[in-house]
């Protein structure tokens, strides 16, 4: 398994600077996604490879997606998929073994963790997101306070990250997020540290704010309900190494919740084929 | 459109009812502070009536004949040596010349030890070559030092300045290690997706983040700085000069046992309130972030 070093195409435009520290500026410096018709992320044939020789192990085996400008994709599978694998290369936090990526835009990630700076109150975290931007210092107070507020959050820009909730400290990372001034938004399980009621309620937010902003998001999850529940698409990885093995449109028909009828009915075929790709691991 | 107000109104009343189960278990901060005052003063008074009486006993016990031959002196003849220095110019002198030392030498320190353990903790090849001198130094009795530095410079306040460095600058440049280390990996993910590079990184993410650490170099580098003078001030005199480490070698010179106990009191109090002020900050930090317990109102 010499696939570190082989057939290593990466993609031209990344390439330069992209050693060692990631370079998230080069992504910036292209085209806003909405100049350009075609998709926000492509990935061709990209295979991630962790370690060298005979401990290789191979997280993504030539997986291709791409993911439309302002559509909702989901990606669901089993434990050992690649799916935080995916997102980190997507982040430009991790390099590709071998493949091509392109991105249009913008990317952030969000973790399953809120992930603020502790040493900063709610609407410093979101002001230093505008300050990386280089947003000029006068403005980054009222901004952050805007960005707050559209995740109804307005009343707590004082308080700190452990003086919220589980969910508002969330809420508090996607107004971080959105501060960058974001086209594709990468999700890393951000809801699967919270409750159902409070995650419930955060998928209505979320859908809301992604509508009014026409953002792309990639949403990974290991929730099968949740996935049927958010995407437009939801792309079914397999496991070791993570491969894409099926994908499913979802029709927009209307508001959909967690108990709507077409949300089970997609989570149970979702469950069955997750479930046949996990029989394939007994030995 | 009203299903979706519905929804907007449960967030809100969730994330009230959630703060309010916050602020139900937090510790009431405000109103009781004559309780809490009284709450932290009243076992120092308790550590000091102790020191007092075990003092008073260990004079009353009159090993080898020490107190009645008029060697030892007990509290009683010693608090009002103390006292009646404290109204002489001497003592006050003295409490200066040792602080403005002490300030100019810890600062020294900082600064040198804050360059090191930025510059060790990001450059790994310096990491390799000087992180394990770092610790050795560290574990280097800073009294050690003193002949080599009379030799170099002679007995100037320069021998006394180049030994607290050597003693306390170690510890603040282990302190920011330690910190830069334990970053949490999660964080500076964050730092890096927000597109923060390199010097903003590290100004943004890093430092704060170890600044807890950072603390606890600091206060560890201050007792080592506070013994370091201590001790050269009683090694070197500078004549014309009154300082504690002098007073203390004159009173030992004249066998003036009340005056000796006199001086060790007032370095001993230095030192504690120094102390206080670190764990006041540290306290501060830690409440900032949240690392304090509320679970019960302590």
């Amino acid at each position: 398994m010499s696939l570190a070093g082989n057939g290593r195409r990466g993609t031209p435009e990344r390439a330069p600077g992209f050693s060692g520290v990631p370079n998230l500026t080069v992504v910036a410096d292209r085209e806003p996604a909405t100049s350009v018709a075609g998709p926000a992320v492509r990935l061709t044939d990209v295979t991630k490879v962790y370690g060298q020789g005979t401990r290789a192990v191979l997280a993504l085996d030539k997986v291709s997606l791409s993911v439309k400008s302002g559509e909702f994709t989901c990606i669901i599978g089993a434990s050992g998929c690649g799916k935080s694998t995916l997102l980190n290369l997507v982040a430009g936090l991790d390099q590709v073994s071998s493949g091509d990526l392109a991105t249009t835009g913008q990317v952030t990630l969000m973790f399953q963790e809120p992930a603020l700076f502790p040493w900063l109150s709610a609407s410093k975290n979101v002001e230093l997101a505008l300050r990386a931007r280089g947003v000029a210092k006068a403005e980054r107070r009222a901004r952050a306070l805007e960005l707050l507020e559209a995740v109804h959050l307005g009343g707590f820009a004082n308080k700190r990250p452990h003086e919220l909730s589980g969910g508002m400290r969330q809420r508090v990372a996607m107004a971080r997020a959105l501060a960058q001034d974001v086209d594709v938004l990468l999700m890393d399980e951000p809801f699967g540290a919270l409750d159902a009621m409070t995650r419930d309620l955060l998928h209505d937010e979320l859908e809301r704010i992604c509508t009014e902003r026409t953002l792309t998001v990639l949403f990974v999850t290991h929730n099968v309900r949740e996935a049927a529940r958010l995407g437009d698409r939801v792309i079914v990885l397999s496991s070791r190494p993570g491969k894409v093995i099926e994908e499913y449109q979802v029709p927009r028909t209307g508001p959909r919740r967690m108990d709507s009828p077409e949300v089970s009915e997609l989570a149970a075929s979702l469950t069955d084929r997750l479930r046949v790709e996990m029989s394939r691991h007994v030995r | 459109m009203s299903a979706d107000l519905t929804d907007r109104r449960a967030l809100a009343g969730l994330d009230n009812l959630e703060l309010q189960e916050a602020l139900a278990a937090g510790p009431g901060r405000k109103g009781r502070m004559a309780a809490k005052t009284w709450a932290a003063t009243w076992p120092k008074l308790l550590a000091i009536a102790i020191v007092l009486i075990l003092w008073q006993l260990v004079y009353l016990y009159d090993w080898h004949g020490s107190s009645s031959n008029g060697i030892f002196k007990g509290p009683v003849q010693t608090l009002p040596v103390l006292w009646e220095e404290l109204h002489h110019v001497t003592l006050w002198d003295a409490i200066g010349t040792t602080l403005s030392r002490a300030v100019v030498g810890y600062t020294a320190a900082l600064v040198v030890g804050s360059l090191v353990g930025a510059l060790v903790s990001r450059v790994k090849p310096l990491r390799a070559a000087v992180g394990s001198i770092i610790t050795g130094l560290q574990t280097m009795p800073s009294i050690a030092w003193f002949p080599f530095a009379i030799i170099f410079f002679g007995l100037t306040p320069a021998t006394i300045l180049f030994v607290i460095i050597l003693g306390a600058a170690p510890s603040i440049a282990n302190g920011l290690i330690a910190g830069v280390d334990y970053t949490p990996p999660l964080l500076l993910r964050a730092g890096k997706v927000l597109g923060l590079k390199r010097v903003a990184l590290y100004r943004h993410v890093i430092l704060p983040a170890s600044l807890p650490s950072f603390i606890a170099g600091m206060k560890q580098g201050w007792a080592f700085a506070w013994r370091s003078l201590m001790a050269g001030e009683l090694l070197v005199t500078i004549p014309g000069h009154f300082s504690l480490g002098r007073l203390l070698s004159t009173s030992q010179d004249q066998l003036d046992m009340a005056m000796t106990i006199s001086v060790m009191i007032v370095i001993l109090i230095i030192g504690i309130l120094v102390d206080m002020g670190f764990n006041q900050a540290n306290g501060l930090i830690r409440r900032r972030w949240g690392m304090v317990d509320t679970g019960n109102g302590t």
